[in-house]
């Protein structure tokens, strides 16, 4: 009839641990868990059971074994990922160092230049590539006049070499950022140190520079690696229809042969090689990250003050804006140049000389079409997804990075499950998407979210490796410290990680911004006709015959490339609490 | 730190909220159209049927023909639209044989010349020829006459001059693949193709990358011959810069060399708006629509009261014998004749 002092008592302390549960930083985890469970693996989880329901996945293991076709695309597949990806680390390696080691003019420029090719849709990229390399592009009919050559020389087009060049054209970013904005926070007296004691160079880059690197360029290698190994557009375009990669095969094996049970096995092979490769980069990037202390520009940059490093610089510059900026420059001097001028080499022609009528016809809806919509129109849809996917990613990715950061058991299981969404077929999740969101409670077919949301789950990857170096990096210490001159777990986290991850949070950002701006896989399947992205309104033009189209295809591009650069400077100046103060 | 995590959950929920929020309410007045994303229409075309009928029309469009095919079938329990517009003949079967369509019940006499299911299930809108495009300026300079049979591309003469798309990932390319088998038959088609290859056939993957990229008039390319549509050279009058009285391309139309698209569109299944579904049907065959379809879709209407824009009449040319191939016999062998043909020409 009465309550036992010992029962109260008891449901009291039951009460403290959940409350101390609930509130504990480990109850973030739903945060990340909610969105991926809720958006990934809901969708992922409904496409797989209706591609398997008839139990035709004992067809399709037979086809996967008995076909010398599929495992030939396999092997290529591995093969050329893994010689991309080396490529890429060796030609972004030496512009990490400059971004990260030097101060000097135009860098944020020269950050924003690589930045480019990654939004660029792959259609675009290789009208660039052919105005340039092409049969009749530039350097051919150069080569053809000066040397007289009669056959144009260089025919890398739709070879190996065009998908190798293509993937390190489109990914060198990724070493410059993730590898470059590591690079720039270490502390150079390390370096120095061993230099004092009688290391060479060399042996100074080898013992010191990069095993504290490691984990950086780990992190760009596994994430160069993954879009190489579900390269879609860069190998059927550039590379031409010789070859073929696994997501080449989920897609015509969805879309064209509706064979969904051999397109889910694939496509559960993809995601079992990418979280095999992640299990893998998660062991070794325990083993080798070590806590560090960072430090700002200030101590760890330094002029080009000698006429050996300014030579270099140069070098490197140089070799930078000619690999990344001729393309572009040959895609945006075309958008400029009539197209009577184009046919003028062979037809005798008189050329018109530089014109912006492609520009101005952008403005005019000259067949009088219902989903007309201007290019300033389309630039503000694109940015306003754009700004709603930095919004979402960030504040899914930091609390993630740092939960991650802290290695706890929960932190083993997850980080390789983080990666998965860059390692799915897009179709797959983009039917995915279709059969889940359709109906009532979750029916997002018409919502303004929808593409944010997809472009969050594409950019996540990316806002999460950025920011994990930096978080790991951050010493133990600091966090005692201020939590033994009594501040609370989230004053720590706002006066102690934020500040030192502000940087990281950033380029995050930006990779984010740059992501849903050149996103074309999911949003072909689900943008909506009255609110066309910029990528959906370039392929309206390019997907018709006439000059006018084509030169509206490229001006629309050219659009897209000024604006990213623009976007990309503006995000980087933010700089979230930097750590110049220190 | 309660705090943190307080924030953490209303925000997730105001994302989940604010997802959700978007919801289309069913409404009686309300139809909803799915289709492709090739689909344009003149700005008040629609608004014609939305005020006649009292109700709003929303476009639902789904990716390439293909993906949104295969979205109706995966959504067939709970379709997101009333009307599918936009399946072609190369994948009508695949529909039909998934039961994604009702029969359909109005008046669709102007389209019966085009009608491919027995059921009536389906109605033809517009059809599309995909036929051989020549660059006029390079055959005249050469010396060259236009080809007129599929034959002819295997001649010396025409060594080196057409690029053709990859059929396993495009839409002409395949049309062009089925033109093959239309005229030369299930055995006899590898045949035409591997002495196609000897003769320097260029593949592409896409329609863009050849039309754009190799193909001379397109842009920078070197092959004078590609693959295209009827529809293509008024095309490259229309957008033509500078302006020609004269199209620098022309399609070949001669017997047994073409391949005709004909798209159809239909009442979903489960929709909720059958009756109106029925009637924008009616409406898609009536002057009006069919009359737009040409000037934004690049492709005919079905019905022949419809007035061709003075641009189609002057420089299109329709082909009076292209190559048949039956939807049926599409659907059962698609996958195996793209195989037989990637294992000739690519492997």
């Amino acid at each position: 009839m009465f309550q036992s002092p010992k029962k109260t008592t008891e449901t009291h302390s039951f009460r403290v641990t959940l409350l101390s549960r609930l509130t504990s930083p480990q109850a973030l985890w739903v945060l990340p868990l909610a969105f991926l469970g809720l958006f990934y693996f809901y969708p992922l989880g409904r496409i797989f059971v209706v591609s398997f329901a008839d139990g035709g996945i004992g067809d399709a293991i037979a086809k996967l074994i008995s076909s010398a076709y599929l495992q030939k695309v396999l092997r290529f597949t591995v093969w050329q990922a893994v010689v991309s990806t080396v490529l890429t680390l060796i030609a972004g390696l030496p512009a990490a160092w400059l971004v990260a080691r030097f101060d000097f003019r135009g860098k944020a420029l020269l950050r924003a230049l690589t930045a480019i090719p990654f939004v660029m849709p792959t259609v675009v990229v290789a009208t660039g590539f052919n105005a340039l390399l092409g049969p009749r592009g530039w350097l051919n009919l150069g080569a053809m006049e000066w040397f007289g050559a009669t056959a144009p020389p260089i025919n890398i087009l739709n070879t190996l070499w065009a998908i190798l060049i293509a993937h390190i054209f489109y990914n060198l970013t990724i070493v410059v950022r993730l590898v470059g904005d590591f690079w720039r926070r270490l502390d150079p007296r390390l370096a120095q140190a061993a230099q004092l004691l009688g290391a060479s160079r060399w042996v100074v880059f080898r013992e010191v520079t990069f095993p504290l690197l490691a984990p950086a360029i780990l992190s760009a290698a596994l994430l160069i690696f993954i879009f190489d190994f579900t390269s879609f557009g860069v190998v059927l375009i550039l590379g031409g229809p010789q070859y073929s990669t696994l997501e080449v095969e989920i897609y015509r094996q969805t879309v064209n042969f509706f064979n969904l049970p051999l397109a889910g096995l694939l496509s559960l092979l993809q995601l079992g090689a990418t979280l095999g490769l992640t299990i893998l980069y998660s062991r070794l990037s325990e083993k080798v990250s070590r806590p560090l202390k960072l430090r700002s520009d200030v101590v760890t940059q330094r002029k080009l003050d000698t006429w050996q490093l300014r030579l270099l610089a140069t070098v490197i510059i140089g070799s930078l804006i000619i690999f990344l900026g001729a393309p572009l420059l040959a895609l945006a001097l075309r958008s400029v140049v009539g197209f009577g001028d184009r046919l003028g080499a062979t037809r005798g022609v008189d050329g018109t000389g530089i014109t912006f009528k492609y520009y101005q016809m952008l403005w005019v809806n000259t067949r009088n079409a219902a989903f007309f919509v201007t290019p300033i129109e389309t630039i503000m849809i694109s940015l306003r997804n754009a700004l709603i996917t930095v919004v979402m990613s960030l504040t899914l990715g930091i609390p993630t990075a740092w939960l991650l950061a802290k290695r706890g058991v929960m932190a083993r299981w997850f980080d390789p499950i983080i990666m998965l969404p860059i390692g799915t077929s897009a179709v797959t999740l983009g039917f995915g998407f279709v059969i889940a969101f359709n109906r009532a409670p979750l029916n997002l077919r018409a919502s303004p979210f929808l593409l944010p949301l997809a472009h969050t789950l594409v950019a996540f990857p990316f806002v999460v490796r950025s920011l994990l170096p930096a978080w790991r990096s951050i010493q133990e210490r600091l966090r005692q410290a201020a939590t033994v001159l009594g501040a609370s777990p989230l004053q720590v986290w706002r006066e102690v990680d934020l500040p030192l991850v502000g940087r990281a949070a950033a380029v995050a950002g930006a990779f984010a911004f740059t992501v849903s701006l050149g996103e074309f896989g999911a949003t072909s399947i689900l943008s909506r006709p009255e609110f066309p992205t910029i990528p959906v309104a370039i392929f309206r033009y390019l997907g018709l015959p006439g000059a006018q189209n084509y030169g509206q295809a490229l001006a629309l591009s050219t659009i897209l490339m000024l604006f990213c650069s623009a976007g990309i400077l503006v995000i980087e100046n933010l700089r979230v609490g930097d750590v110049a103060e220190f | 730190m309660k705090k943190l995590v307080t924030f953490a959950l209303l925000l997730l929920a105001a994302i989940s909220v604010a997802a959700c929020g978007g919801r289309p309410v069913e409404e009686p007045n309300e139809l909803r159209v799915m289709t492709h994303d090739s689909f344009a229409v003149s700005e008040g075309i629609i608004e014609q049927f939305e005020e006649a009928n009292g109700v709003s029309v929303v476009i639902v469009q789904s990716g390439d023909a293909g993906t949104m095919v295969n979205q109706a079938i995966l959504n067939k329990e709970a379709p997101v639209a009333d009307v599918l517009y936009g399946i072609d003949n190369t994948l009508l079967t695949r529909g039909l044989d998934e039961d994604i369509f009702v029969e359909f019940t109005g008046d669709a006499s102007a389209a019966a010349d085009y009608q491919l299911d027995d059921a009536g299930r389906v109605v033809a809108i517009d059809y599309g020829d995909v036929c051989l495009n020549v660059d006029l300026g390079y055959l005249a300079d050469n010396g060259l006459a236009m080809p007129t049979s599929l034959d002819d591309l295997i001649k010396p003469e025409y060594a080196n001059l057409l690029v053709v798309q990859n059929p396993a990932s495009s839409s002409p390319g395949l049309a062009f693949l089925l033109a093959t088998i239309g005229h030369y038959g299930p055995d006899g088609y590898l045949d035409f193709w591997a002495a196609l290859k000897d003769n320097g056939v260029k593949i592409a993957e896409d329609w863009e990358s050849a039309y754009w990229g190799d193909f001379t008039v397109g842009g920078g390319g070197n092959y004078p011959l590609v693959v295209s549509y009827a529809s293509s050279p008024p095309a490259e009058v229309l957008f033509a810069d500078p302006p020609v009285s004269e199209a620098p391309t022309a399609a070949v139309v001669a017997p047994d060399t073409c391949f005709r698209q004909v798209e159809f569109a239909g009442v979903l299944a489960n929709a909720a708006a059958p009756n109106l579904g029925t009637k924008f049907i009616e409406f898609m065959l009536s002057p009006t629509f069919q009359e737009d379809i040409p000037m934004q879709m690049f492709v005919f209407p079905v019905n022949v009261n419809a007035t061709l824009p003075d641009a189609f009449v002057e420089y299109a040319s329709i082909p009076e014998q292209p190559a048949f191939v039956s939807p049926a016999d599409i659907a059962a062998n698609r996958e195996n004749w793209i195989e037989e043909w990637t294992d000739l020409m690519l492997r």
